[in-house]
């Protein structure tokens, strides 16, 4: 064979569509979506190399998602197993979460077999570990945490076309997490920082999430959303779009309260319009309180990540 | 003597691809695996030693492969099997189960013939093997 219909494998592959959807499913991140495009050409191209037997090396696939909570990191990891699912990098595409607390065990001989256990589960598919530099705890020479770290260095080193990890967490965390863990950093291929979502990304994250629930603002509520993020990425624990979550679901429940206060009958397009007046009667309109932690930068208020406002 | 038992009693032994794919099928229909060893090949021996828990939420057969891998270190030279579990109720049973290790020696069954009252003779099999203590067998 001396030519490779490179559109065919692309179009076969069916990664257009799945890089659609990123691409309208999630909102900003273009530096992300960038990368992932790069890595399934490159991913692409190692299967057409190995097809037509110029041997490569088998790519390495771990990856490591750096980034503030709520960048969408594991949303990202599902479709990544989807892509490796497409190429045939992993057989079974799906994603498991972990944590420290499903790797290390809390007495002697405990964590091997749990963290063996999470490796199975994940394997023929894709291990995302969360907040992973909690697992290297070194002010404690006795953590179990270095045990579950030998043993994911070893499934990642030896079986490679079994299952794909993906480390995720803070930025600065995870280069100190890396440095201490150097075996972790060479067997990592990619590196994928998720930046903060502006204002305006925000928002439009936000008008989907209402959409998608059948709720709607009007322009007066619209507003006062816009209001609230500005003073809600000030406060601490703001954690980009899963507060924009959060904040949405305070507001369905503003919303419905108001309702029922109201009684009587109304259209049925009140059930599903977002009053103004459910949004300012949130927190962070309280002047004073909002002053008075908003000085917090966002770096300082990393530890609370999913903290409820 | 070759000893058959289990699903595919009847076929040769399986290479590790077959038994990957015999593996998928179990996950495909939601059995869970569990795998199983042992030194005494008397066949009224139902219950074999468990070699970890059974295997739930397993998506890939690698996983049991690499189990599966683990005890065959552990035991070079015991039978090992593989069985799915249906659960479903009304089922709840072993669905398949196959051996998937054998010992390189298998020196067979001796026949004992017991005689009984009124010169009746009853029949009774005895493996070679189970001369020896358990754990030193198939050395």
């Amino acid at each position: 064979m001396t030519e490779v219909d490179i559109s065919t494998a692309w179009r076969e592959s069916s990664l257009q569509q799945i890089l659609d959807d990123l691409d309208r499913d999630l909102v900003g991140l273009q530096p992300v979506k960038t990368r992932i495009r790069e890595i399934a050409a490159m991913l692409l191209v190692a299967r057409l190399r190995e097809q037509a037997g110029l041997t490569t090396e088998k790519p390495t696939l771990h990856m490591c998602f750096t980034g503030r909570p709520g960048t969408g990191k594991t949303t990202v990891a599902t479709r990544m197993a989807k892509i490796l699912q497409s190429l045939g990098y992993v057989r079974k595409g799906h994603l498991v979460v972990a944590t420290r607390d499903d790797l290390v065990g809390q007495y002697v001989g405990h964590t091997a077999p749990k963290t063996k256990e999470v490796l199975k589960k994940a394997m023929g598919g894709v291990l995302f570990i969360d907040e992973a530099y909690y697992l290297y705890r070194p002010e404690n020479e006795r953590d179990y945490g270095q045990e579950a770290i030998e043993m994911l260095l070893q499934v990642m080193e030896n079986q490679r076309d079994d299952l794909v990890v993906v480390l995720a967490g803070y930025k600065e965390r995870m280069d100190i997490f890396f440095q201490a863990n150097p075996g972790f950093h060479s067997r990592i291929a990619h590196h994928i920082h998720f930046p903060d979502y502006t204002l305006d990304e925000l928002l439009q994250i936000g008008e989907l999430m209402v959409k998608q629930q059948h709720y709607t603002f009007d322009d007066a509520s619209r507003r006062a959303f816009r209001e609230y993020l500005q003073r809600r990425i000030q406060r601490p624990h703001f954690s980009n779009a899963r507060s924009v979550r959060n904040a949405i679901d305070r507001f369905k429940l503003r919303q419905a309260n108001r309702l029922i206060k109201q009684g009587g009958s109304i259209p049925v397009a009140e059930l599903a319009r977002i009053d103004a007046s459910d949004i300012y009667a949130s927190s962070v309109f309280q002047d004073g309180a909002a002053v008075a932690v908003g000085h917090t930068s966002p770096s300082e208020a990393q530890g609370g990540e999913g903290a409820r406002r | 003597m070759r000893i058959t038992q289990g699903t595919f009693s009847y076929l040769p032994d399986f290479t590790d691809d077959e038994i990957r794919e015999q593996i998928q099928y179990c996950l495909d229909n939601d059995w869970p695996i569990s795998i199983e060893y042992t030194d005494d090949p008397h066949p009224r021996n139902t219950y074999w030693e468990m070699w970890g828990l059974p295997m739930f939420d397993i998506k890939d057969p690698s996983a049991i492969m690499m189990e599966l891998d683990a005890c065959r270190k552990a035991f070079p030279n015991h039978y090992i099997r593989i069985n799915g579990y249906d659960r479903r109720l009304g089922r709840q049973t072993i669905a398949l189960q196959f051996i998937v290790q054998r010992p390189k020696h298998e020196p067979g069954f001796q026949l004992e013939r017991i005689e009984s009252h009124d010169r009746t003779v009853r029949y009774s099999i005895r493996s070679y093997a189970a001369d020896k203590p358990a754990g030193e067998r198939y050395q």
